[in-house]
């Protein structure tokens, strides 16, 4: 599944951030999302993920190809980990929650209430949970927080087996994964403050 | 000129700054006639029109309780009008107005309710009794003070306008299921709206009827609240532009650092 | 969509869920009641229908905030909305799991409720029809204030001030409903109109909460 993005402008707020956007992702390629805090990389995320309305511009191909994973991991402190994986399992219709569990090394942990775990581990059950979703495109949001030098690697080796079976990966991130893939500086795309005269007949 | 240029050109007035220059250059002529309107109606009202054989002089209270029980419902359905637009058309002024009617409505309200318990003290013998019209406007009041605490409550203004605008409409929805429960729950003291009646006007009307001689005075005074409210929103109205423009300039310039 | 069910079912259950806390906030509403009004009998028994109604909604209107503010919280929330769940099934199953850890267990407690408020014996059946037909109402109308006010630090206060006065007619027919079955008049229309307000409110609010909720996710 292809994901185009033609001249794409987003707003956090009522505000414009990003505009004139365009980039392509491929099957089996990665995009890094670079750019510094506050740029607007999580509103194009979630706008992507079809959370939030764009000002303009096109989307095409993410209905319903896309599993979006967030800063918080969306788990109930009360159930175990194999409970929070099955539930949202059977939310996307896919069953098998082994692989998931393998990928993170979460195992060992497969019995233990969700609120029990270190933060480090909450993220892999979190970055477990893109696995049971069977989507193609994933959409990740500063996926490292947290995690050790050795879940980074599991994490990267985890993507890497996913654009090998033809999925593709959309990561908001600062630090180097090693992945195979374009680096898009969203940067350049700072939306520009409007001339003032068109700014009196609207609000922003 | 056809419909659609005509519809086009009253769209026009979803323009901000269209709209502030319109409503300042009508707005004297809404002060002055709603001023004009209410001095004639009230004055003949209070002192140019017999007491009632029945009510005494208590009876003319209505000019100024009915005009504010009006103009509390019509501005809650100015309200739903408005939601509507902003829902379908997205025109920001809409949603301001909106916004910018609610305060009124709940003067309107408690004017209406104020005026009601004093009216009632003489005449039922009690300021307040739980008849279906007094209680309608009680739940009323509480619709508009939710609407308004909703507005205040929320940060980002196009979201606060999605929200409200969808609890007026569902509010409103509400509003008739209540009138029709309360009204079912209790049968009520209070005289039936016995000014909208065409029997009223005729003069054809039973004993409940508003004879002619309040009525005109009546209309007087129902003329100046409609101007009042006209002249209050289009006034209200400009201020939350004004007020969300000065808010776009500063996120604006805080984007810009 | 069971799925979601099964899931707010075993979290509110779980330690920390919050399932009894409406119960017991129903039972201490009951009691003080009489310490409130005097404890003539025939007093109580007059005025029963209509407090347990009462107590039955403000239970209900407690444990509201809680419905769609944790999975805000954690996030959940997003991940639902970008799931293949249509949104309007997502809040008609929250509303269906509140109403099975709330509403019903009301429903179950309130006879036993009655006995301390002298409630007319004829009263027990239509008090429970009453709740059983009219609190899936009450709990679709708090899941459209608790999306409402979703995103907002301290909404609490602001649900309740929403959602009572859509409140209004539900409490007024279904404690009619009550009211009149305990003191043996006929109790039709009000039921009639009851089970209207329900139906209505189930069939149309959740498009209304999944709008609001979109709006609020953004």
């Amino acid at each position: 599944m292809t994901l185009t993005v033609t001249d794409l402008s987003i707003a956090r707020g009522g505000i414009p951030v990003l505009e004139g956007l365009s980039f392509v992702l491929k099957p089996g390629r990665a995009l890094i999302l670079r750019g510094p805090n506050g740029i607007g990389k999580t509103t194009l995320l979630r706008t992507l993920a079809g959370l939030q309305p764009s000002l303009s511009g096109r989307i095409e191909g993410a209905e319903d190809q896309i599993a979006y994973a967030s800063h918080s991991d969306g788990l109930k402190p009360t159930l175990t980990v194999t409970e929070n994986l099955d539930f949202w399992a059977s939310v996307f219709g896919t069953k098998d929650i082994q692989p998931a569990l393998d990928a993170f090394k979460l195992n060992d942990l497969s019995d233990r209430h969700a609120g029990n775990l270190s933060a480090g581990q909450k993220r892999r059950l979190g970055l477990a949970r893109m696995l049971v979703t069977g989507r193609p495109i994933w959409m990740l949001d500063e996926p490292t927080v947290s995690l050790d030098r050795e879940a980074v690697a599991l994490f990267a080796d985890t993507v890497r087996t996913h654009l090998g079976q033809g999925g593709s990966a959309l990561i908001a991130t600062h630090i180097d994964l090693g992945l195979e893939g374009e680096v898009l500086d969203v940067g350049a795309n700072k939306a520009k403050p409007k001339p003032i005269e068109d700014f009196d007949g609207g609000f922003l | 000129m056809s419909i659609a240029t005509k519809a086009n050109a009253l769209w026009e007035y979803a323009n901000p700054r269209k709209f502030l220059a319109t409503s300042e250059r009508v707005l004297p002529f809404f002060w002055i006639t709603s001023a004009v309107c209410l001095f004639v109606g009230l004055i003949w009202g209070f002192f140019f029109t017999p007491d009632d054989y029945k009510q005494g002089s208590t009876v003319k209270i209505i000019y100024l309780h009915v005009p504010a029980a009006l103009m509390a419902i019509n501005c809650w359905l100015m309200m739903l009008a408005a939601s509507l637009v902003w829902l379908v058309r997205r025109h920001h002024v809409s949603a301001l107005a909106a916004r910018a009617a609610a305060p009124i409505g709940i003067v309107m309200t408690l004017i209406a309710l104020a005026t009601g318990a004093i009216w009632g003290q003489p005449m039922w013998g009690t300021w307040w009794a739980w008849d279906p019209r007094l209680t309608s406007f009680l739940i009323l009041f509480l619709f508009y003070l939710g609407y308004v605490a909703l507005w205040e409550a929320i940060e980002d203004p196009d979201t606060a306008a999605d929200l409200t605008s969808v609890l007026c409409l569902v509010g409103s929805v509400f509003a008739v299921l209540s009138r029709y429960a309360v009204n079912f729950w209790n049968q009520g003291l209070h005289q039936g709206a016995s000014v909208m009646r065409a029997g009223a006007v005729t003069g054809a009307d039973t004993e409940e009827k508003v004879s002619n001689i309040y009525f005109y005075p009546l209309l007087v005074c129902i003329v100046g609240f409609v101007l009042l409210f006209v002249a209050l929103l289009l006034y209200r109205t400009g201020t939350e532009i004004r007020a969300r423009r000065i808010n776009a300039l500063l996120a604006r310039e805080r984007i810009n650092g | 969509m069971i799925a979601l069910l099964l899931r707010d079912l075993k979290l509110a259950f779980r330690a920390g869920g919050g399932f009894g806390l409406g119960l017991a906030f129903f039972l201490i509403v009951t009691v003080l009641v009489p310490f409130s009004v005097g404890p003539q009998s025939s007093l109580l028994s007059t005025i029963a229908p209509g407090v347990l109604w009462l107590g039955a909604l403000l239970a209900c209107l407690l444990s509201l905030d809680r419905l769609l503010a944790l999975d805000w919280e954690d996030g959940s929330l997003d991940l639902l909305a970008t799931a293949p769940l249509p949104l309007e099934g997502v809040v008609t199953i929250k509303a269906l799991a509140h109403w099975i850890t709330t509403g019903l267990p009301l429903v179950l407690a309130a006879p036993v409720l009655g006995v301390l408020l002298n409630l007319p014996v004829p009263g027990y059946l239509w008090l429970v029809i009453s709740l059983l037909i009219g609190t899936p109402a009450l709990s679709v109308i708090g899941t459209f204030g608790a999306a409402l006010t979703v995103g907002l630090k301290r909404g609490g206060l602001l649900l309740s001030l929403l959602v009572l006065p859509l409140y209004v007619p539900t409490l007024i027919f279904g404690a009619e409903v009550a009211r009149r079955g305990a003191i043996g008049m006929e109790t039709q229309t009000p039921l009639l109109m009851l089970a209207g307000i329900t139906a209505a409110t189930v069939a149309l609010l959740p498009f209304a909460s999944a709008a609001v909720l979109r709006i609020n996710l953004r």
